[in-house]
């Protein structure tokens, strides 16, 4: 009973705060939503018994993306109103694609969940393992190596994001070790006779 | 009452309507656009993390960390080129981006 009523409120905020995010006008509200909504889903997994991967969504998710996205909303000074134009206008077409997907997918998820999928003979999961026991003994013995291509995946986008927002302005002096080093005092001073009354010329 | 698979296949399909809705009513706003394809990849993973504790099999809940490793990437990069877009153009009218003519 416990776990309908919390069933029930996790859903609830998690697709109320989803429909923020997308009918908000204000992008700042509309990062808010989504951290919202990713927090109950963290929510909904706890009360499927995927505790690492809830709390790999509030650390990745809430920690990083949606700070990227706040960071990234609030530095760009863009005039959001003007980016509402046609709301209305797609309203209708947008709706009824969503509500025959909508449709779709819940008689699919019905029939696949009442007779369509049979349940596996031998349970993979233990359950005297934790959640995250037993998905460390897979993930690092048959999937090594889509682990490390995950982290190959993290690293190209590192560097990507690096690359494409790096940028060298024009007219700033930068410290050049080389020339620091190859400075001999022959380069480094001239000896300048000067004339009496006349100054040295540059 | 008992929660089953298909509440949560449910919630998912919900989730995932709206993230397609959000795509087509926020046609102009980009920032918004990629937020709906995290709600779109959100809903994935409450489907494949549904199913894998229904057939009691973690491969599921692996893919799904794997499908989270590629939707942080993808923001990281979306982000940083929007962030490259707008220093070039000065805003983010995705309406008029033709400046490849593609």
């Amino acid at each position: 009973m416990a776990l309908a009523i919390a069933f029930y409120l996790l859903a609830a905020v998690t697709v109320g705060a989803g429909f923020g995010v997308v009918s908000s006008r204000n992008p700042v509200h509309s990062v808010l939503f989504l951290i919202l909504s990713f927090f109950s889903a963290a929510g909904l997994f706890v009360t499927m018994g995927a505790e690492f991967l809830a709390m790999l969504l509030v650390v990745v998710y809430v920690g990083a993306v949606a700070v990227l996205f706040l960071f990234v909303v609030m530095m760009l000074d863009v005039d959001f109103a003007a980016l509402r134009q046609g709301f209305a206008r797609y309203m209708p077409v947008g709706g009824l694609v969503a509500g025959v997907l909508a449709v779709e997918m819940i008689v699919i998820a019905t029939a696949a969940a009442t007779g369509g999928v049979h349940k596996a003979d031998s349970p993979q999961l233990h359950p005297e393992l934790p959640n995250i026991e037993t998905i460390g003994h897979v993930l690092y013995t048959d999937y090594v190596y889509f682990f490390q291509a995950a982290g190959l995946v993290l690293l190209v986008a590192m560097i990507g994001a690096i690359v494409l927002t790096l940028r060298h302005k024009p007219g700033v002096r930068r410290q050049s070790i080389v020339d620091q080093v190859a400075r001999t005092p022959k380069s480094g001073m001239r000896v300048v006779q000067i004339k009496p009354g006349q100054g040295i010329e540059q | 009452m008992i929660i089953g698979l298909t509440h949560y296949l449910a919630v998912a399909a919900i989730l995932f309507t709206i993230g397609v809705f959000g795509i087509f009513v926020n046609r102009k706003n980009i920032i918004v656009i990629l937020m709906s394809i995290e709600l779109l990849l959100l809903a994935v993973n409450i489907n494949l993390v549904a199913f894998s504790v229904y057939l009691h099999n973690v491969v599921g809940q692996i893919f799904a960390m794997f499908v989270l490793t590629v939707a942080a990437a993808e923001a990281a990069v979306g982000l940083a080129i929007l962030v490259t877009f707008f220093r070039n153009r000065g805003d983010i009218a995705v309406d008029d981006a033709s400046m490849m003519k593609g």
